[in-house]
């Protein structure tokens, strides 16, 4: 018998927000997301945790510029603090190298990680995950059953396409859906259209642009702060912080 | 450390499935710790002990461990392996990774026969609970 499942929803007890940013379609913006409603969070002074739960292709360490140092040890793992995020990523454990994870492995990493990273105290724990409907995103709903998913989606008709089929899924094993991200949306277009071609009843949480100047901030926590990415961002951080309780 | 944390998800499992099964005193408890997470065994049995002690229905526990040699099997030419037997070629980091996360292994090691990492762990990745009883 498996220990971890039993420990997994005490580890994140502390933790009063799970939100997974998915989307399906690869190269649509999660890890930006994720990472930068992260930074958005912390700088707003919430308490913000991120897990990157792409095995394979972790990339938000990439985009905040966090190294790939080894997590403490202390009665279970103590993840990471970087521009005030608590962040952990299988970066640090597999540095550059490839590490291929696949099958019953995903779901054996994923639970490992439950089982024994200490989280602490979280307003939000974001989660970036693997494009993919597959291992990754079930294991998720059956893991992390209080997770609620931040659907990211871009203009194109192959990202729709593949968008519908995510929101398919999601709505067949009643994940609770926080909201609608459109990203890599033209200048031109009106804000809502991506998300009127998805579904209307879905809640737009923030409209962000094709930024030219994205690329150029990547790595570099600061730089991304002030981008027009970030800006247009920031609603969808706002809005997904849960108010504090009384008296906090 | 983090067998700790390992302990912990032992004790709270094995409290939840006394209770399911009615024994209200639990004696024994066998557990299986695979090879590949490189436990520190005595931190893990000492935790273990000290988390029972405070665990309704394991105060009287007496937990004995058994350790699972790892063996891994090529997804690519079928070739299947002990562990034991590379485990000297991972430098301390390698190790310490694969330690707090056994699917890291992929990033550290290969097939002997054929050099791939895409092989599966056929037997003794991680801790499990073999076995409860009063
Ligand atoms: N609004 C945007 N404007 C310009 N470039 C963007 C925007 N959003 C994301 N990008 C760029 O698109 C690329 C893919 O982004 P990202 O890695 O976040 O996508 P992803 O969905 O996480 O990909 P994967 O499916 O591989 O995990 C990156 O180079 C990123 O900088
Ligand atoms: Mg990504
Ligand atoms: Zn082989």
């Amino acid at each position: 018998m498996d220990p971890r499942p039993a420990i997994t929803e005490r580890r994140l007890a502390g933790v009063r927000r799970i939100l997974v940013v998915t989307g399906g379609k690869g190269g649509i913006g999660k890890s930006s997301v994720a990472a930068g409603l992260a930074l958005s969070m912390a700088r707003a002074g919430h308490r913000v945790g991120l897990l990157d739960l792409d095995l394979s292709c972790p990339s938000a360490h990439v985009i905040l510029g966090i190294g790939e140092s080894t997590p403490e040890e202390d009665r279970g793992l103590v993840p990471l603090v970087a521009h005030g995020i608590t962040f952990l990523s299988m970066a640090s454990f597999t540095g550059e190298r490839a590490a291929p994870i696949r099958g019953s492995e995903t779901s054996d990493a994923l639970l490992e990680m439950l089982a024994v990273t200490r989280w602490g105290n979280l307003d939000v724990l974001l989660v970036d995950s693997p494009p993919g409907l597959g291992d990754a995103l079930m294991d998720m709903v059956s893991l992390l059953p209080r997770a609620e998913f931040v659907v990211v989606a871009g203009p194109s008709p192959v990202v729709l396409a593949v968008v519908r089929r995510t929101l398919d899924l999601l709505r067949r094993v009643d994940a609770p859906m926080a909201g609608l991200i459109e990203n890599m949306r033209a200048p031109a277009d009106p804000v809502g259209a991506i998300a009127a071609a998805l579904d209307p009843a879905l809640p737009v949480l923030a409209s962000v642009e094709f930024d030219t100047g994205l690329a150029a901030s990547v790595g570099d926590a600061e730089r991304l702060a002030s981008s027009t990415f970030m800006r247009q961002l920031e609603p969808a951080a706002r809005a997904l912080v849960p108010a504090p309780p009384n008296g906090d | 450390m983090h067998e700790w944390a390992l302990a912990e998800a032992v004790a709270v499992a094995a409290a939840e499935v006394a209770e399911q099964e009615g024994i209200a005193s639990a004696h024994s408890l066998e557990v299986h710790v695979g090879e590949l997470q490189q436990i520190d065994l005595e931190a893990f049995e000492f935790g273990l002990r000290l988390i029972c002690q405070e665990t309704e229905r394991l105060t009287e526990v007496v937990p004995r461990l058994v350790i699972d040699p790892a063996r891994l099997a090529c997804r690519r030419c079928g070739h299947q392996w002990l562990l034991a037997d590379s485990l000297t070629a991972l430098s301390e980091d390698e190790r310490e990774a694969v330690h707090f996360l056994p699917e890291a292994a992929h990033a550290y090691l290969g097939c002997p026969a054929c050099s791939s990492p895409d092989f599966e762990t056929v037997a003794g990745r991680g801790v499990s609970i073999a076995g409860i009883s009063a």
